[in-house]
């Protein structure tokens, strides 16, 4: 009883600090790609490349003044973000992020609970969560937070019906609704390459569903071309106009969070989870091949500093180690080391994998806000109801009709 | 740990019961019976019937009273002003409220049959298989029935709706 206690502290501390680092670092990565995309550089100035500005961003969230304007409805208006993010972080705990792992002794999976239903809870939460935005706009007493608010609750309540159906098909085939025995069911490869993914597996495969919970995931996390709760040049900010300081950034955060998660809902539930992309002699040299690649290229570049950025010359072949020594510490199943460095080994290559997917899920997140355009609110309205509707219902029956016949 | 998570729960679930008649906002009875039915998943969860929990929230929760939010809040409604009660109500309706209550927990003790007692965790057929089993074989009917009445209950919401088609 209390080891399983500890255990779940000490996993539950890691994966709210890693999470919430990670969403830290995703508006970082937001910011690069899409200056990269708009031909600027970004964040520059704080740290080598920008690599601190989250933190100066922290800093400078947390220090300003939290302005709680007249005439709101203070419980109600401070209630609103700690919703967000509490449900933001309640929701992760179900994703599995790898197998079994055995350190020191101490069996454990890479997750914090295994319910059983663990697709079902990540669905209750994600319909809870409309609650903060709904209430932080209402609660507002602003107009365009009100509007906002209420456009959002449309919104989510309309799409989170195509995300379902979208989601029963490959529970179908999988026929279980635990994360991790979803994403054990994938293991395997057609022909020896193609991978047992429900996006490729037989009966029926899932691409229509992908992209059907791909469009819906976007409009639930209220990104753009669905980010029309806070239109900026319709409603200033939407439902979160009037807050500021730490209110501000708890919604922020929720939002990056559930990005998160909702990638790795995906990634569970079409891409195989942390199952490789290759057959296995090749799939364990992959990570390795990536992380030294990257290392060696980023010491190449050490050596070619533009005048104008002298610091490159130090920090380009720093990051080259240490890319070179993550290579090293994948490197260590393939290599004849001692008992806990192979397993912690091992343990890391599915978590790559797993990592590899969700990052792909985030990068199509960051590419599409350079990309695409915002929809107008009545297009958004008829594309959820008259054509991601009806085909998520039409592809979940062919889907049901073709297992039932299997 | 489970008998006080179990009071914990119950416990919330009383008092956001309790704060939902006594609140004067309707967003604040609305969010406390969300308060109502979270702490009810909570305690589905505690009993092991994961699925019931996970549905409790996504029906009611998150489909139910969004749409009650939505409404009021589309409404704009403001805070209803209580009106002036007579002593002789208030004298007498709470212990009255207290029998009434008395009452039906002596008639529930009563006519159920005697149960085993609940083990935390011991209960295994709170599953989404073995639920589905039930309802496709056993409650055939009523589940089918249910539908059916769901349905008619939705066409009419929509032809009350659509004034003109």
């Amino acid at each position: 009883m209390e080891t399983f206690i500890i255990i779940s502290l000490v996993k539950a501390g890691l994966v709210a600090f890693v999470l919430l680092t990670l969403a830290a670092y995703l508006v970082w990565i937001e910011r690069k790609v899409l200056a990269h995309i708009q031909l600027r550089v970004g964040p520059y100035r704080v740290g080598p490349h920008g690599l601190l500005q989250p933190l100066s961003d922290l800093i400078k969230l947390v220090t300003k003044e939290g302005v709680i304007p007249a005439n709101v409805n203070t419980f109600f208006y401070l209630l609103a973000p700690f919703i967000a993010v509490a449900l933001s972080l309640i929701s992760i705990s179900v994703v599995p992020f790898g197998t079994q792992i055995d350190v020191l002794g101490v069996k454990t999976y890479m997750q914090l609970t295994d319910v059983n239903v663990g697709v079902l809870v990540i669905l209750a939460i994600s319909a809870v969560s409309v609650y903060a935005v709904a209430l932080g706009g209402w609660a507002s007493n602003n107009k365009y937070a009100l509007l906002g608010g209420l456009r959002s609750s449309a919104q989510m309540i309309s799409y989170e019906l195509p995300m379902s159906l979208a989601i029963a098909s490959p529970l179908l085939m999988a026929n279980t609704l635990s994360l991790r025995e979803i994403a054990e069911s994938q293991a395997g490869f057609y022909f020896g390459f193609i991978p047992k993914w429900y996006i490729f597996q037989g009966p029926m495969p899932q691409m229509i569903a992908f992209l059907i919970f791909l469009i819906a995931a976007f409009a639930e996390t209220n990104r753009v071309p669905f980010d029309l709760p806070e239109a900026e040049n319709e409603l200033v900010a939407g439902f979160h106009t009037e807050y500021s300081s730490t209110c501000f950034a708890a919604f922020f955060t929720a939002e990056y969070v559930n990005m998160v998660t909702i990638s790795a809902l995906g990634t569970h539930l079409f891409l195989g989870g942390w199952n490789p992309v290759f057959p296995e002699p090749i799939a364990s040299f992959v990570p390795v091949l990536v992380h030294a690649g990257a290392g060696l290229i980023l010491l190449y570049h050490g050596t070619q500093t533009v005048s104008t950025r002298t610091w490159d010359r130090y920090t380009f072949p720093l990051f080259g180690l240490v890319a070179l020594g993550v290579a090293g510490v994948f490197s260590l199943p393939l290599l004849p080391v001692p008992e806990p460095l192979l397993s912690i080994g091992k343990a890391l290559h599915p978590i790559f994998w797993f990592g590899a997917k969700v990052g792909s899920i985030l990068f199509l997140f960051i590419w599409i806000r350079g990309t695409l355009p915002r929809f107008r609110f009545d297009q958004l309205m008829r594309f959820a109801w008259l054509f991601l509707f009806p085909l998520s219902v039409l592809h979940l029956l062919v889907t049901g009709l073709l297992v039932a016949l299997n | 740990m489970d008998a006080f998570l179990f009071f914990l729960f119950a416990a919330i679930a009383v008092a956001c019961g309790i704060n939902l008649v006594l609140q004067t906002h309707p967003i604040s009875s609305a969010l406390s019976l969300i308060g109502v039915m979270g702490s009810l998943a909570v305690l589905y969860l505690l009993l092991g019937a994961e699925f019931m929990a996970a549905a409790q929230l996504i029906v009611y929760a998150g489909a139910i009273m969004v749409l009650f939010i939505f409404v009021i809040m589309l409404l704009n409604a403001g805070a209803e002003r209580s009106k002036s009660t007579s002593l002789l109500a208030k004298a007498l309706g709470i212990p009255a409220l207290l029998a009434f209550l008395g009452v039906i927990g002596f008639l529930i003790q009563a006519l159920l049959p005697n149960t085993e007692l609940v083990k935390f965790g011991a209960f295994t057929g709170g599953t989404a298989q073995a639920i589905g089993r039930k309802l496709f074989t056993e409650y055939l009917l009523p589940f089918e029935v249910t539908s059916v009445l769901i349905l008619i209950a939705i066409l009419g919401a929509v032809v009350l709706a659509r004034k003109e088609i």
